[in-house]
């Protein structure tokens, strides 16, 4: 078994991103059915991974049950015609499930226990509201363990702008904006499309529908148009539906693989895993962990924030974004950062994100083969953050 | 008026109960850029247990959603797919069952023909995406697409018209041949439908030609509108070879004679099919159409379609919940058989115990040699199983460990549910069951598989005769559907409940019997074969009465049904039911003669009639005491025969319904639809009235009502 190896992406896809709620492309499509999806592009747009190569199926969901349950990766795996002798687990760090699921199949595949693994992460919120099913211990509260805002997300984004009081309601809104910007701009240059799997949608009053583009980017979206928004988790606040990421359906996957696996078997690698780390902060300022998890992961890479050429961060709430980039020195324009926009446009489905950010940056990367390394970085419920450094292969 | 107004005005009112099934449009963007896709779905609302079906509202729905696409300038093609797990499964075979006239008949063959037509004539390429079970009309809707995808994972394709007694006319028979050449078409117009109505799977539909293309069903829909833009964009070929300029008689003949052997002129539709398919090579589409509207409304207007309809009803509806079953929830588990015998009967019987219920069953015998081979023969059977991929390795171990024989009947102390297969013999099977009984518990049920004897009588002299319960199979036990249950007189509800569920558990279609002579399949085969045999017995040459009957369509003649049977077990039976029924039951010397000459039959092995055994009828007539009858004779005596003994049989009680009699005739002996059964037939031919005063169902049940 060798001692420790090279773990590249190899490619990614995700489905289109739905809005929660009866309304919602995925309304009446189950969960496990996008993963599905995605797992069977995968094998297709990769031809020369032999299906029964492929040594480990991690799928990251937060509520484990119903059709995200059954342990998903598995699941999934059967129904998407896998062999049965390909074995799955299910992943969850909430947010962080597909970032998660990724870390964990590398430090496999760096082990030796793996060669290629596909990961990936779904959140049918629709179908499996935030919050559904928790049975929180009574400790938390009682002994003070943690804020009682802690498990409201919007709670914690509130508190944010609290312990950065320089970044107010208005940066907040206009890095919004942005985001819509970039992504109408993305979507414009084909940059999103050729990696998005349609999905076959089916309602029963409607019949059968098939999803090709996430639902929900608002092109056109103005800083007047989002300025009188509800503050719903504190009156008078700053966080709004405008500046904040929605409640979204959908499903993303990629496949890792052992670098000298990849060029066995002909598949190319767009970027090379550097280094990666989690760390815990306050659960109710969750928003900060990209903060610490970064500088870990940094230091474990040996770099300095000076070498990232490209940040993908999710966009779980604008001031999380901004807090980061506040503490780092980078500007809230800067171009190095989510250059096709980000999850306030794109949506995020929960346990999904990490994998579209890894996408984004593997494209971005392609595009700018100056760039040496890159980033992926999320805030996580719970308090915590996660950072994947990458190097880009192009 | 426009035709089509017409159609509706006449079709007013008609059908208020049709499930419809509608017709939802949504755009689809197709990839790679190659436009918009109006993807019509299929939808009856319902799951898939009521699939979707197609009557004069449903086809007025799929009409006007068309209308509303063609009326669009921005749509690059028109897709129609189906609900979860199901396409289309064709017309609406109650609405067909209530069309009262042939103006009516006429129109709704017309309307489907101008809806579905217009699927291939829009002036945009149209798709079908055959995701579920494709049949009849549903299989046509397909066709008259541009181009079809099938999902590998479809399990049933078919055109099952003339297995029904209609022919697949809303564009079927001109359309396939065409598609997919004349002699493939007819396996699927002909061939399949006559064959106990065979279905065919998706990969089968994609290897014929009747699919363009095949995508797994994990996800059909995605990559067959992946599929579809390639073609729109040209990247994709469709190859259309040209089948007209083949000869297509010889393989029309050769279909003919197929459906002549099979049926001998007994049933229009093969027919008129035959004809539409010969007439596609060179129809126009209008000429191809109209050829196929008159003859769906001269189908619809015949008494062998509504017969068809009536036993296609009995075999769907009344064959899953028999008539005069107690309620299931007074079924008592059974987690153990017990099965008295080792002989074949016996064998098959523990075979088909221990695959459909997964319980341990043993056998009993006396002698260890014959509980060796009994043993023996289920373990090979489970091998062929498991060598044709029916059952897994694991399955088939399974199976093998479940099965066990013993010497004793102590191993039945645990058992639920004890079947004997003995010889037949009254006395036997008392003494078998007074065994039985000191060994199992107070609720265990006793079944017999006798096919004549009484089973009121085995049970007399038991201390719980209440559990004691007929349980006739036809034989081979594994092929035959019917089950006869027979309640004896004293026979309780739990018994019976416990019968029915487990012969729902065997897969067998059920029917209620009052326990008296030979039930009703063997009764009424009996009966009929003692007329055919009396016949011959009086002179009437071998071969006029044995195919007196052949425009019945019967699966056999009655010569190879007593071939099949065995002469001895017919003689057996016979007298049994002479004892019965001296006065309509006899007993032919020369079956007698038959058996003692230890022949399998009137036929030799080049199935034409023994010399010797001509010549032993020959030998029981004198010429001055010969009365030879004509063809015509004997049928309508075999046939008057029946309608007596089915009369005689419902009066006493011995079933609830004529219905339950066509049940066990379709089911147990395998006689055609187009007969109904036989009740239907008899009622058509005036029979029934000539010989009893009545017809057994009203006009209009089973034929076109007056």
């Amino acid at each position: 078994m060798p001692a420790s190896r090279e773990v590249v992406f190899v490619d990614g896809v995700r489905t289109p991103f739905g809005k929660a709620g009866p309304k919602g492309l995925y309304a009446e499509t189950r969960a496990d059915d996008l993963v599905v999806r995605v797992i069977r592009e995968l094998m297709r747009r990769n031809p020369g991974l032999p299906p029964e190569r492929v040594d480990e199926v991690a799928i990251a969901a937060t509520t484990q049950i119903g059709d995200q349950g059954l342990t998903i990766g598995r699941s999934a795996a059967v129904l998407a015609g896998l062999p049965k002798s390909v074995p799955g687990y299910a992943v969850d760090r909430m947010c962080a499930g597909a970032m998660t699921a990724v870390t964990s199949v590398a430090g496999g595949i760096s082990f030796g226990a793996y060669d290629v693994a596909i990961a990936g992460g779904v959140e049918h919120m629709g179908r499996h509201p935030m919050g559904e099913g928790v049975d929180p211990n009574p400790r938390f509260l009682s002994e003070r363990l943690v804020d009682g805002s802690a498990l409201v997300m919007g709670m914690t984004a509130e508190n944010l702008h609290d312990r950065y009081p320089s970044i107010g309601k208005e940066r907040a809104d206009a890095f919004a904006v942005a985001s819509q910007e970039k992504v109408a701009k993305a979507y414009a240059d084909g940059r999103i499309q050729r990696d998005l799997v349609p999905v076959a949608t089916r309602k029963a009053a409607e019949g059968w529908g098939l999803a090709t583009v996430d639902e929900g980017p608002r092109p056109g979206t103005t800083l007047e148009g989002i300025r009188g928004l509800k503050t719903p988790f504190r009156s008078h606040g700053r966080v709004t539906a405008g500046n904040s990421s929605g409640l979204n359906d959908g499903a993303t996957g990629c496949i890792v693989a052992a670098q000298e696996v990849a060029e066995e078997l002909g598949l190319t690698p767009r970027m090379r895993l550097v280094s990666y780390a989690f760390a815990g902060v306050d659960p109710e300022v969750m928003g900060v962990g990209p903060i610490p998890s970064t500088e870990r992961a940094l230091r474990l890479a040996g770099l300095s924030i000076g070498d990232i050429g490209l940040f993908e961060i999710n966009e779980a709430f604008a001031v999380q974004v901004l807090a980061f980039l506040e503490h780092f020195g980078i500007a809230d324009d800067d171009p190095r950062v989510n250059p096709y926009g980000g999850a306030i446009a794109f949506g995020h489905p929960l346990a999904s994100s990490g994998v579209r950010l890894m996408i984004q940056l593997s494209r971005e990367f392609a595009e700018r083969p100056d760039v040496r390394y890159g980033i992926t970085t999320m805030c996580v419920g719970m308090g915590m953050g996660g950072t994947v450094i990458w190097e880009n292969l192009a | 008026m426009s035709t089509i107004e017409t159609w509706k005005a006449l079709l007013e009112g008609r059908n208020a109960d049709e499930v419809v099934t509608k017709a939802l449009v949504r755009d689809v963007e197709l990839p790679y850029g190659a436009g918009t896709m109006a993807l019509v779905t299929l939808d009856n609302g319902h799951d898939h247990t009521k699939p979707n079906t197609f009557g004069p509202h449903g086809l007025l729905a799929l009409d006007a959603a068309l209308d509303a696409i063609t009326a669009r300038t921005d749509v690059a093609a028109v897709g129609v797919v189906g609900k979860p797990f199901i396409f289309a499964v064709g017309a609406d075979l109650k609405g067909a069952a209530e069309v009262s006239s042939r103006e009516e008949a006429v129109a709704i063959g017309a309307l489907g023909h101008h809806v579905f037509r217009r699927l291939g004539e829009l002036g945009v390429p149209s798709f079908a995406f055959v995701n579920g079970a494709a049949m009849g009309g549903g299989l046509e809707i397909a066709l008259h697409c541009a181009y079809r995808t099938v999902s590998s994972g479809v399990p049933a394709i078919a055109l099952p018209e003339c297995f029904l007694g209609l022919v697949p006319g809303w564009g079927g028979t001109q359309l396939l041949p065409r598609l997919i050449g004349p002699e493939k078409a007819l396996k699927l117009i002909i061939e399949n439908p006559l064959s106990q109505n065979r279905m065919i799977k998706g990969p089968d539909a994609y290897a014929l030609g009747i699919a363009d293309a095949m995508f797994e069903p994990a996800d059909f829909l995605e990559e067959s509108l992946r599929w579809a833009a390639q073609v729109l964009r040209g990247e994709v070929a469709v190859e259309r070879p040209d089948h007209t300029a083949e000869d297509w008689a010889p393989v029309v003949d050769q279909a003919r004679t197929l459906v002549d052997l099979k049926l001998r002129g007994a049933s229009p539709a093969p027919y008129r099919a035959l004809d539409l398919v010969a007439l596609a090579r060179t129809a126009s589409r209008d000429e191809g159409f109209a050829a196929e509207d008159e003859a769906l409304a001269d189908l619809l207007m015949s008494d062998e379609l509504r017969a068809g309809l009536y036993a296609f009803d009995l075999v769907q509806r009344r064959a899953k919940r028999p008539a005069g079953a107690p309620g299931k929830a007074l079924a008592r588990p059974v987690t153990k058989v017990g099965v008295v015998g080792a002989g074949l009967m016996a064998s098959q019987l523990a075979l088909l115990f221990a695959r459909r219920l997964e319980v341990p069953v043993v056998l009993t015998d006396l002698d260890q040699a014959r509980l060796d081979k009994g043993i023996g023969y289920v373990h090979g059977e489970v091998d062929r199983l498991q060598a044709k991929g029916r059952v897994s390795a694991d399955q088939a171990n399974r199976l093998k460990g479940l099965v066990t024989g013993s010497l004793t009947k102590d191993a039945f102390a645990d058992a639920d549910f004890v079947i004997e297969a003995v010889f037949e013999d009254l006395a036997v099977k008392q003494k078998v069951f007074a065994e039985v009984e000191e060994v199992v518990s107070e609720t265990c049920v006793l079944a017999t598989n006798t096919s004549s004897l009484s089973v009121t009588a085995m049970a007399a002299n038991l201390r719980h005769p209440e559990r004691v319960v007929g349980f006739h199979f036809f034989n081979p036990v594994a092929v035959l559907p019917l089950l006869e249950i027979v309640r004896g007189d004293a026979t309780d509800d739990a018994t019976l409940a416990t019968a029915f569920a487990v012969g729902k558990a065997l897969k067998k279609s059920c029917v209620l019997v009052k326990d008296g002579p030979a039930f009703v399949v063997n009764r009424l085969l009996t009966r009929f074969m003692g007329e055919v045999t009396a016949a011959a017995d009086e002179g009437t040459p071998l071969e006029v009465a044995d195919h007196a009957l052949d425009s019945l369509g019967l699966p056999m003649t009655p010569f190879a049904l007593l071939q099949l049977v065995g002469p001895a077990v017919a003689l057996h039976v016979a007298e049994t039911m002479h004892t019965a029924f001296p006065d309509r039951f006899g007993v032919s010397e020369n079956l007698a003669k038959l058996v003692a000459a230890g022949k399998p039959g009137l036929y030799g092995p080049d199935f034409q009639i023994d010399p010797e055994v001509r010549a032993l009828f020959e030998g029981g007539t004198s010429p001055s005491t010969a009365s030879p009858s004509t063809t015509d004779d004997v049928r309508l005596r075999a046939l008057r025969a029946l309608a007596q003994e089915i009369r005689l049989m419902l009066d006493e009680g011995v079933v609830a319904a004529p219905q339950d009699i066509d049940l066990c005739m379709l089911l147990g002996a395998g006689w055609p639809f187009h007969t109904g059964g036989i009740t239907p037939y008899l009622d058509r031919t005036g029979i029934s009235e000539e010989v009893t005063g009545s017809r057994f169902l009203e006009p209009g049940v089973a034929s076109v009502p007056e």
